[in-house]
């Protein structure tokens, strides 16, 4: 194989997996903008997606894109729920204690799951049939493809709702100054909790796409890839959502370039990697604003 | 004008009170061991409160008294494990030698990650250092020498109850003589208002980095302890990753962010509570996430709400007291 | 009088993101005295104040204090420096006792090490013990010496202003900035804070640098005064020149009329 074959073949296994990181990404960054917190548990919203995924095609027998709409419609019950229950009475509370909350409802999520559905990776059923597909020198899956139209559409919704939609108006004005939204009579509670719903679902999308893409899910499928979806937004600028998107895809992008030119053992390390240059050289990141306090 | 009576000087007695309760304890725990009601396993476990007593009490200088959110503490212990391991297999160290130097090395590593650190707000600083921490992990993973994915096996067991009972008395001690004096103080308002500690004099960047650096060469040390306890380290994330990491941030949160007294009681309990409860392993993780989202609902200061047993609290009763029992003051000059 | 050897603030220009808060203001101030920054609300005061200590990054311009200079430095050696600053949103250790927020102000005088501390040796007992007189005596100086071991927070709003102002003079500072310490009191409590002020620059030596909204402290108080209007000097002089100076009437319209008396 050619370095440029290696490296078009790395820049679209990569396109792939930084499509998932981003839905989960946009979560994240969506979350942090309105409410500033890191939700630690979002992680484990891609998991119950890719679980609830499962289940509905093995369980209910429906066909992928139902299954996609049922787990991320059943994820965003979740997270509203979760938000209802362990992040709204903390919201004047110092961060550190909301932190610390969101990071026991990931622990907790993490190990009922792997109670209550059991701790060995489970096979995510073959819905479709594998086909590689010639594009000039690279290949590319039907799988590869279904994961970049579902991630894309899902994404352009996203881009209607907040842009031309009222609701999405109002999670803008939320985001920006909630106090002043109030007084504009936005129902703030409401905002958040569909912000939540949203984030959620198209991290659910995600971890269906993942399963049907790697064909296991697992209790603890989300703690790496959640880690690394919260590095890329930060990379892409927090709080800002087209950052999640480019952060999301440079993630993944770069994930695969050190696994197939360096050593995969590192795999994991260069999301922590990206994260201490970016903390080092741009805490802002790519997209972001700063804030200052007032002295 | 009126003067106050200065609240009577009774650190010294303090220090001394706290030696002889000490040295009674274990004096009562030797006794208990010789006559075999104590066996060699109890002796272990305890052994392990002591060292988790260390790593408690370090992280909570960090988080608590100067309010900088550290997830990566584990990676601290992680080096103090791994390096004096490495010291006494490969190259013989003495144990005594190896435990200082794992320490200092332990300690620069925490003043290199609290440098650029320091210019992070709270939920930032926790991820990047939890971020610092799995990269530690990761790098040590990669180490063939020091066994790699399957961990480092074939440690000497140099440690001892009465090695590790010393130095978790060394440290509550230490910590506490420190938070209690001008330094501790400067970090304490660090945590507070950042922005009128600047104004006061402190220099902020010191001192953020001096509690990393203490907090961190107090966790290497203890991590050194315990590789030589156990005699086998691994690379997972619950020994020496963001689960162990939790794991150390829960017991600090259980006994009150700022409370020494509530980090010792809730290392005792945590410690003792999964060995206690063996039968329900699996269900641990369940009631430590349940703890801490609870916690944070309804007692955020902790079990012991944020109180110290200590002669400050008792001098400020005093205190107290004896301003109500002046009666009316004369007014100001 | 000699030429400033206080503070001097030559050409000071603070541009925050768009907005050109301050623009190339000059001030000086000898030792000794006693002068007032005034002007609107949002005129930029504060933002002076800030690029004094440290809390602001001037875009142009120098401050010298007794020749020294402090333009750019961090907050902590602007403290250094002997300027001590009091903020317009109380920044009390609410959590604190009153008598630990003097302490910590007592840092940069502090004599002993890290080691000492810890090992708890005969120099840190003897620091300690003069901290805790030091503040003591500051605390009886603004009459809060009942309150030593109460929370700073439970202190009511003037006293947590006078706590402040005392918190300041620990510092043992030459230049004394106070940001608004008469916001929110009553005219009792005004009174006893213009006394105060009167005290303690008597007894301390200190210069007083300070911005005001209550015109009754102004008059009372100052010396001289500055005054700003959308980050520019507009005015300075005595208070009688200011008061009648048209441009200041015209910067206060709009405003109820401070001179009111």
């Amino acid at each position: 194989m050619t370095w440029y074959t290696l490296l078009g073949q790395q820049l679209i296994n990569g396109l792939a997996l930084g499509s998932v990181y981003a839905l989960i990404a946009l979560g994240y960054t969506m979350v942090y903008g309105i409410i500033k917190l890191i939700n630690f548990a979002h992680g484990e919203m891609y998991m119950l997606g890719a679980y609830f995924g499962f289940y509905a095609l093995t369980s209910w027998q429906l066909p992928l894109i139902p299954a996609l709409l049922v787990s991320m419609a059943l994820t965003a019950l979740v997270g509203v729920v979760l938000e209802r229950i362990a992040y709204k009475p903390l919201r004047n509370s110092p961060r550190i204690t909301a932190l610390i909350t969101a990071i026991g409802a990931s622990l907790l999520l993490q190990n009922v799951a792997q109670i209550g559905f059991g701790a060995e990776f489970k096979p995510f059923p073959q819905v479709i049939p594998f086909k590689r597909i010639q594009l000039g020198f690279v290949f590319i899956t039907n799988r590869q493809l279904i994961m970049f139209a579902i991630a894309l559409i899902l994404m352009i919704l996203l881009h209607i709702i907040v842009q031309y939609t009222k609701t999405g108006k109002a999670m803008r004005a939320v985001s920006m100054d909630k106090e002043a939204a109030m007084l504009m009579g936005i129902d703030v509670d409401r905002i958040i909790s569909f912000t939540f719903a949203i984030g959620s679902s198209l991290a659910a999308a995600g971890g269906v796409l993942v399963g049907m893409y790697y064909n296991r899910i697992d209790p603890y499928m989300g703690v790496m890839p959640g880690l690394k979806a919260f590095i890329a937004a930060v990379f892409g600028g927090i709080g800002v959502i087209p950052g999640a998107v480019i952060g999301g895809l440079i993630m993944g992008v770069a994930e695969n370039l050190v696994v197939a030119f360096g050593s995969s053992t590192y795999r994991d390390a260069v999301a922590f990697a990206i994260l201490i240059l970016v903390l080092l050289f741009k805490p802002d990141g790519l997209l972001g604003k700063r804030h200052q306090e007032k002295v | 004008m009126n003067r106050m009576n200065e609240p009577r000087k009774l650190d010294g007695k303090w220090n001394i009170v706290v030696l002889l309760l000490v040295v009674v304890v274990y004096g009562v725990i030797q006794l208990l061991a010789a006559k075999e009601i104590l066996l060699p396993y109890h002796l272990q476990v305890m052994g392990l409160i002591c060292i988790n007593i260390m790593l408690v009490v370090s992280l909570n200088l960090i988080n608590g008294f100067t309010g900088q959110f550290s997830l990566g503490h584990a990676s601290f212990l992680a080096i103090g494990a791994y390096l004096s391991a490495a010291l006494t297999v490969f190259l013989g160290m003495n144990f005594y030698l190896a435990l200082i130097i794992s320490g200092l090395a332990s300690g620069f590593v925490g003043i290199l990650i609290g440098l650029p650190a320091l210019r992070l707000r709270g939920d930032y600083l926790a991820i990047a250092t939890l971020g610092f921490g799995e990269i530690i992990r990761v790098v040590i993973l990669n180490i063939p020498a020091v066994g790699g994915p399957r961990g480092f096996t074939g440690i000497p067991r140099y440690t001892t109850f009465g090695l590790t009972y010393i130095l978790a008395v060394v440290t509550v001690l230490g910590i506490k003589n420190f938070v209690n004096s001008a330094h501790g103080r400067a970090c304490v308002s660090i945590r507070e208002d950042e922005i009128a500690a600047g104004s006061l004099g402190i220099n902020i960047i010191y001192y953020k980095v001096a509690a990393f650096a203490i907090g961190a060469m107090v966790a290497g040390v203890a991590g050194a302890l315990f590789s030589h306890y156990m005699q086998y380290i691994s690379p997972g994330t619950n020994q020496i990753g963001f689960l162990r990491s939790i794991d150390i941030l829960i017991m600090v949160v259980l006994g009150g962010l700022g409370s020494l007294t509530g980090s010792v009681v809730s290392a005792i309990l945590l410690t003792l509570l999964p060995e206690l409860l063996r039968g329900f392993a699996q269900y641990r993780m369940i009631v430590y996430s349940i703890i801490l989202i609870v916690m944070m609902l309804f007692m955020p200061s902790g079990l012991l709400g944020g109180f110290e047993l200590s002669f400050e609290f008792l001098e400020n009763l005093i205190g107290k007291f004896k301003i109500r029992k002046r009666g009316v003051s004369d007014g100001t000059s | 009088m000699a030429q400033a050897n206080g503070l001097q603030v030559i050409d000071l220009s603070v541009q925050i993101g768009g907005l050109k808060a301050v623009s190339s203001v000059n001030l000086e101030l000898n030792l000794g005295e006693l002068v007032g920054l005034i002007g609107p609300n949002g005129a930029g005061k504060t933002t002076v104040f800030n690029a004094l200590t440290g809390f602001c990054h001037p875009t142009a311009g120098q401050v010298f204090f007794k020749e020294q200079d402090l333009t750019n430095k961090p907050p902590h050696v602007v403290a250094q420096h002997n300027l001590a600053r009091t903020f317009q949103n109380i920044r009390l250790f609410k959590d604190l006792s009153v008598l630990d927020n003097l302490k910590i102000a007592y840092h940069k005088h502090v004599g002993y090490s890290f080691f000492s501390g810890i090992l708890r040796t005969p120099r840190y007992h003897k620091q300690e013990q003069k901290i805790t007189r030091i503040t003591m005596e500051i605390l009886d100086i603004v009459g809060l010496a009942e309150r030593a071991y109460e929370k700073a927070g439970n202190l009511s709003y003037g006293e947590q202003r006078k706590l402040e102002i005392a918190r300041a003079l620990v510092m043992e500072p030459s230049l004394l900035l106070l940001d608004e310490p008469a916001a929110g009191m009553n005219p009792n409590e005004t009174e006893e804070l213009i006394d105060l002020i009167r005290q303690i620059r008597k007894d301390f030596e200190l210069t007083v640098f300070l911005i005001e909204h209550d015109m009754n402290l102004v008059m009372n108080l100052c010396e001289r005064l500055y005054v700003l209007d959308y980050g520019v000097l507009i005015a300075e002089g005595s208070v009688q020149d200011v008061r009648s100076n048209r441009k200041v009437i015209e910067a206060y319209l709009g405003e109820d009329s401070p001179w009111q008396s």
